[in-house]
């Protein structure tokens, strides 16, 4: 029967806190063993639409579904899914044992099936013999750990975790990611994530969705969701964009002729349903772009002057003022570009008709 | 820099040490000196005096004139063995009521929107903007057998004789439970309000009910606010003389009023001196036993 239904099903969720719409019409399908990530900006929703899945709010219209069961009337209690907090929650006036062993307890297992569970997951989480510990002696590292443990201890069908990684300096961070994803590998469940760090999201998640203003404004994997926006916002929210005001001049078979302030760029794609005249946007990443000294011969090109150097280390960061006003932004790796223009400088700037993409959003 | 640091910390300290030396120790070092002194029919009405022009052999010989009469008495007599005994249950017994109203009250206190929150402590608090005495009075319009109390239970038939509520002990546990319920509230609503609301969605997300979340996360985490909820109720309680005094009966003694009226009818000043001390020593108890469960939560 569970391989019927997708393993959580959001259908057409509404949850709005006095005037303000928190989740707008969502509507969302999560498969078994995925690594799911919520994004966006703060106050997109994502938290609201978390705490309506584990039961904390209920939705003002709209249905959820885990494995095929409506539980949108149920209280937390008695929905499988667990949660991961920001803050981590752990009961401080228990033991790491007491913590992990809650849901458990709850459901009135023996103190031995209870015993040999808090070792198995302290076990996974490489916290061995803290079990009398108390949450306010571990450090930021291990509470996270703990609070893994106990949200898995129950054996939900879907863990969610509330911005995991948050509360933790950036080399902890990283550990834990690393933790966090081989866990969900190895036991194969199903992890729904929020954050608004789209480093995060990107390294852990299969598949994610961008929220924007309580709306999904694409749903993607994290590759798919670089490399093809379906939007300008979209383009801009993740990783760097430049983006080209264009205007669509002829449509053929297989690429496309803009107007970009009246020089001609061709977009190598198929597009179907683009229409000669519509006003769209040219999608080209920073780092698909080519500084020339010199006007090159091919490609779509575009002059101007570098108004910015930045050396990142291991890339070097322009930022190109070009004649129509525009700023762009070229990354080039730092080995290539040692005896590079200074600022100041004409250049061209140039990219291939395969590296752009037409967004008529 | 450390030197200058100690010195100006000793100056913090300083202010309150001082002030306990003023109006704490110096006080109760004059009374635990009375407290071994005898009665005279003199003034002031005990003995031994400290004078200084005998010089210090005069001093000497003062000091031999001390006594432990008083508290041999304050042993030997039932009548003082029962106002303690008294006391202490009396205010225990107030005390286990106002935590049980003042509980549920600091609970939806605590649960109420934030904006609400400031004008409910308010409320909490309003009682104090009149006088102590002019709210015990106005107990015993309530409750005496033509009071307000009597009038609207008569009125509404719910009784046909008036209830002997006042000069009893019932009014002297509704006058102690009124007059100190916001000491007992205020304590358990800070308890409950710094508590993170993540808390409680983990137990319910971990498969506790709305009430065994309260039980075993909520309850627990709040019993330090309890414990000093219910010493500061229960410590002044067992000393209280005007709620006594004004609503009980003659035979509701409690060790305040014994203490006033040594004082005050018996001008027997060494006697209600012991009676002082061996009250201090009595409170100690609780304060220690508090004292020592709060390092342990805080060892642990």
């Amino acid at each position: 029967m569970s391989s019927s239904h997708p393993l959580l099903q959001l259908e057409r969720l509404n949850k709005a806190f006095g005037k303000t719409v928190a989740v707008d019409d969502v509507s969302l399908e999560i498969a078994g063993g995925e690594f799911f990530a919520l994004l966006g900006p703060s106050g997109c929703g994502k938290s609201t639409l978390m705490r309506l899945i584990a039961g904390f709010d209920t939705p003002d219209s709209g249905r959820i579904l885990i494995d095929g069961r409506d539980v949108s009337a149920d209280p937390p209690h008695k929905r499988p899914v667990n949660m991961m907090f920001q803050s981590y929650a752990l009961f401080p006036h228990m033991n790491v044992a007491a913590n992990i062993g809650f849901a458990l307890k709850r459901r009135g297992e023996a103190a031995g099936v209870i015993a040999s569970r808090v070792r198995d997951m302290l076990r996974l989480v490489r916290m061995e013999g803290f079990e009398e510990r108390r949450p306010d002696s571990l450090s930021g590292g291990q509470k996270a750990r703990v609070a893994l443990a106990r949200a898995l201890a129950g054996e939900p069908k879907l863990l969610l975790l509330d911005e995991p990684l948050s509360a933790l300096d950036r080399k902890l961070r990283e550990e834990i990611q690393f933790e966090l994803m081989q866990v969900q590998r190895d036991l194969g469940l199903s992890f729904l994530v929020v954050t608004h760090d789209q480093q995060e999201a990107i390294a852990m998640a299969s598949r994610m969705a961008l929220l924007r203003e309580g709306a999904v404004a694409q749903v993607a994997s994290p590759r798919q969701l670089y490399e093809r926006p379906a939007s300008r916002w979209v383009a801009r929210f993740i990783g760097e964009a430049n983006l080209l005001e264009a205007r669509v001049r002829q449509v053929e078979a297989c690429s496309v002729t803009l107007d970009v302030d009246g020089v001609m760029h061709s977009v190598e794609e198929a597009y179907h349903g683009l229409e000669p005249g519509a006003a769209v946007a040219l999608c080209v990443r920073p780092e698909r772009m080519v500084l020339h000294r010199e006007r090159p011969l091919s490609g779509n090109v575009l002059s101007g002057e570098i108004v910015e150097i930045v050396y990142l280390g291991a890339s070097v960061s322009w930022r190109v003022r070009c004649d129509n006003g525009l700023l762009v932004r070229v990354v080039s790796q730092s080995a290539i570009v040692e005896d590079g223009p200074v600022r100041g400088a004409r250049v061209f700037v140039s990219y291939t008709p395969e590296a752009a993409l037409v967004l008529r959003q | 820099m450390r030197p200058r640091g100690a010195l100006a910390l000793r100056f913090v300290l300083a202010a309150p040490l001082l002030w306990l030396l003023a109006f704490f120790v110096a006080p109760f070092a004059i009374v635990l000196k009375l407290s071994f002194s005898r009665a005279v029919t003199a003034q002031p009405p005990y003995e031994p005096t400290f004078t200084f022009a005998d010089g210090l052999s005069g001093l000497i010989e003062s000091g031999r004139q001390f006594t432990t009469e008083s508290y041999a008495l304050l042993f030997s007599d039932w009548l003082y063995l029962d106002a303690y005994v008294s006391s202490l249950r009396i205010a225990g017994l107030a005390t286990l009521i106002a935590l049980l109203i003042g509980y549920p009250l600091a609970l939806a206190m605590s649960r109420a929107p934030p904006n609400w929150r400031a004008r409910l402590i308010v409320l909490a608090i309003a009682p104090f903007w009149t006088s102590f005495l002019v709210r015990v009075y106005a107990w015993i319009v309530i409750l005496k057998n033509e009071g307000l109390l009597n009038h609207a239970l008569l009125g509404m038939g719910i009784i046909s004789e008036p209830l002997q509520i006042f000069a009893t002990e019932g009014a002297v546990l509704i006058g102690l439970v009124y007059a100190y319920l916001p000491f007992t509230v205020l304590p358990i609503f800070n308890a409950l309000e710094k508590q993170d609301d993540a808390l409680v969605e983990a137990a319910l997300d971990l498969g506790a009910t709305r009430v065994s979340a309260f039980w075993t996360v909520t309850f627990p985490l709040s019993l330090p606010g309890l414990y000093a909820g219910a010493l500061l109720m229960f410590i002044p309680a067992t000393g209280e003389f005007v709620i006594p005094d004004l609503l009980g009966g003659s035979g509701d003694l409690m060790i305040g009023r014994v203490l006033w009226s040594e004082f005050f009818s018996n001008r027997d000043w060494p006697m209600a001196s012991a009676a002082a001390c061996v009250l201090l020593c009595v409170l100690l108890a609780p304060l220690l036993l508090f004292e020592r469960a709060q390092s342990r939560e805080a060892n642990t």
